[in-house]
């Protein structure tokens, strides 16, 4: 079995379903020739051809608009949108078209389409390459929005994407791109929409994040355990629909439960996750639920590594639950 | 740039552009814009009565939507707009599924998910419109892009107004359509106003048509009031575009008869001069005086066909009035293909306890 990145998983796992499935095109900014500025693309228009792996102008209205369009006709097209604060010129044809137009036609027409954009910061890219605005998607009927964290997920989610009648929000988390390695497998699996994973089991507080700051997390509970504290780590993976089902077995297990997120802090998903808890199971918590987010500013450029969550920071939230 | 035109307003013609249509076709297209006529005014009127909710009239765009949409198969898209129920009627959609969508009854295809004039009509490749303007531009140039590379003989004609070229997308889809050289029309009804702003607030160019200049594809000037005219440009377009030769933009000049929808008095921005200008260029009434001087049409003739449009829309209104609302279920359904548990919960919830 061989060992890969996230951004060999994706690329490879691209190439596969395109060899699988016929109707499959990509279409971005620099995915062809180039093979993507983050090479998630590299070498697909030597095998596709020029039809299927395109070029676009730079408009990222256009390209989301052009994807809905083809999808129509019954291709499949898988979007690159170069970095996720690059989208909002899109946001109109997203959530306005892509993600309502089997309702409002009643059910007469379902555009499948994925976007994939790389999101997140830790890359020195200031605020236009670095931010998290996950929850403008989540705040969307009609979108699916998975966020895997490690080169398994990734492959196993995206063929699930791509295989969606529904349209899909893929965040990559680009800050992990090329750190995190695993062996994946070379055979056709899927992952399921909607699942989360219990990354590490606990019974003091349930920790629940997504993306990259997963691995922040990981980091933080194998500080918590150097104290003996047991955290329970929940990576959720799919943003939208969102596993309940397993934050609340753990959260009952546990009666504590923080979550960690890169995005801002107001009306991020971290207040939704907290308010569905809250609603579900508040008689089983012994101490308020806390979120460690970015701070409620814009993204900043020299000071990312406070902005962003540490370790520490998660462990000392973690240790705040465990003080009531 | 010039103005292609064959029917002049008083129905005198050049029969040198004279397009070879059937008498049946010139005869269908008569009644097809007279049915656009009345439905305006009948669904106007059934708006104020307070039976439909809101309504967007074409009144005087009728030669746009019956020439634009003649030209096409059935195996043609078509990513109209509001104003054009005339190009849904002329490409098969029968005329209760407009009231139906007008009510937002249980007949709709679209299954009363938007207000009035949003129509979608799948089986006649009538893609789902949208309210923000140019947001479908891009989308009908993807559906072309699509049977293009299925090398799927068919061509995808998108409609818009003046306003809708001020928006950024209008650049963006012509751009694309330009470079990928796609098999797509885009069809400018310019009505002169965007709700209340006239054509000079929207551009300092001298046309629309023009811009086609900058996107490498041939722009045509066409008397939005002239159906042979508008037909005779549209079906130079779809014969390009068939035979590989790429997009063209075509600016169809007309008037906005009416107000912008049912909410709107146009008489705060425009003075009745204007008005009656436009009144003495109506579209059907040059088409009539055509069809008469042909010997396609006596005054008898045009009688019937009026009468027969009125009881068709009288009959229809009253059986779709008899469709009862889609049910509360029905508000959940088609979020996703398949209803997760979040939705799931708030549709038991409200089976259970109501409103």
């Amino acid at each position: 079995m061989a060992t890969q990145t996230i951004i060999q998983s994706v690329n490879q796992t691209l190439r596969d379903e395109m060899r699988r499935n016929g109707n499959m095109v990509i279409l971005g900014e620099d995915v062809g020739r180039d093979g993507g500025v983050f090479r998630a693309t590299e070498g697909l228009l030597d095998e596709f051809g020029g039809e299927r792996v395109v070029d676009t102008p730079l408009s990222e209205d256009a390209i989301v608009g052009m994807a809905i369009g083809m999808a129509l006709y019954g291709l499949q097209p898988v979007v690159e949108i170069q970095f996720m604060d690059f989208i909002y010129p899109a946001f109109n044809e997203i959530v306005s078209e892509l993600a309502k137009l089997r309702y409002r036609s009643g059910g007469q027409y379902q555009p499948r389409v994925v976007i994939r954009t790389p999101y997140g910061g830790g890359v020195k890219g200031g605020h236009y390459h670095s931010q998290s605005t996950e929850a403008y998607f989540i705040h969307t009927p009609g979108l699916v929005v998975l966020a895997p964290s490690t080169p398994y997920d990734t492959k196993g989610l995206l063929i699930s994407a791509m295989r969606s009648p529904d349209p899909v929000i893929f965040l990559e988390p680009k800050r992990i791109y090329r750190t995190v390695k695993e062996e994946v497998p070379p055979e056709e699996y899927t992952i399921p929409i909607g699942k989360a994973k219990v990354v590490q089991e606990g019974n003091d507080v349930t920790l629940v994040s997504w993306g990259a700051m997963v691995h922040t997390c990981r980091e933080a509970v194998a500080l918590a355990a150097k104290e003996n504290l047991s955290v329970e780590l929940v990576d959720l993976r799919s943003l939208l629909p969102f596993d309940i089902e397993t934050v609340i077995r753990s959260v009952t297990k546990t009666g504590r439960l923080v979550i960690a997120h890169e995005a801002t802090k107001i009306a991020g998903f971290g207040a939704e996750i907290a308010a569905q808890v809250s609603e579900r199971a508040i008689d089983t918590l012994k101490a308020p639920i806390f979120r460690v987010a970015g701070y409620d500013t814009p993204f900043p450029y020299a000071l990312e590594n406070v902005y962003l969550a540490s370790p520490e920071r998660i462990l000392r939230a973690v240790k705040k639950a465990l003080s009531y | 740039m010039e103005m292609l035109q064959i029917l002049r307003a008083d129905g005198e013609y050049n029969s040198k552009l004279e397009p070879n249509l059937r008498v049946e076709d010139l005869r269908r297209m008569y009644r097809q814009m007279l049915t656009v006529r009345r439905f305006n005014e009948r669904m106007l009127l059934l708006q104020r009565q307070g039976r439909i909710g809101f309504f967007i009239e074409s009144n005087g765009q009728e030669a746009c939507q019956i020439g634009s949409a003649m030209p096409l198969t059935q195996a043609d898209w078509v990513y109209g707009g509001y104003r054009d129920p005339g190009i849904s009627l002329m490409r098969g959609v029968p005329l209760k599924l407009l009231v139906d969508q007008l009510m937002g009854n249980s007949d709709d295809p679209n299954k009363g998910r938007q207000m009035g004039v949003h129509w979608g009509y799948k089986d006649w490749n009538i893609v789902s419109l949208s309210s923000p303007v140019a947001c479908r531009l891009s989308q009908a140039v993807g559906t072309a892009y699509a049977a293009k590379i299925k090398k799927d003989n068919m061509v995808c004609l998108t409609s818009f107004g003046d306003g809708a070229t001020s928006q950024g997308e209008f650049h963006s889809a012509m751009n694309f359509a330009g470079v990928f050289k796609v098999p797509v029309i885009f069809f400018c009804e310019n009505n002169q106003y965007a709700i209340s702003l006239p054509m000079r607030r929207q551009t300092a160019s001298e046309n629309i048509a023009v811009k086609a200049d900058a996107y490498g594809f041939e722009g045509v000037l066409v008397d939005g009031n002239d159906v042979l005219a508008v037909y005779m440009a549209t079906k130079a377009a779809v014969d390009k575009a068939r035979s590989g030769g790429g997009a063209t933009l075509i600016e169809a000049v007309t008037y906005r008869i009416g107000g912008h929808s049912s909410s709107d008095d146009p008489t705060k921005y425009r003075n009745s001069e204007e008005l009656e200008l436009w009144k003495s260029r109506d579209p059907i009434k040059r088409f009539r005086v055509y069809l008469m001087k042909k010997g396609l049409l006596t005054s008898q003739e045009d009688r019937k066909v009026q009468d027969e449009v009125d009881s068709e829309l009288v009959a229809t209104i009253k059986a779709s009035e008899k469709v009862p609302h889609p049910t509360l279920l029905s508000m959940f359904t088609d979020v996703y293909a398949e209803m997760p548990w979040h939705i799931k919960e708030e549709a038991d919830e409200l089976m259970q306890e109501g409103r």
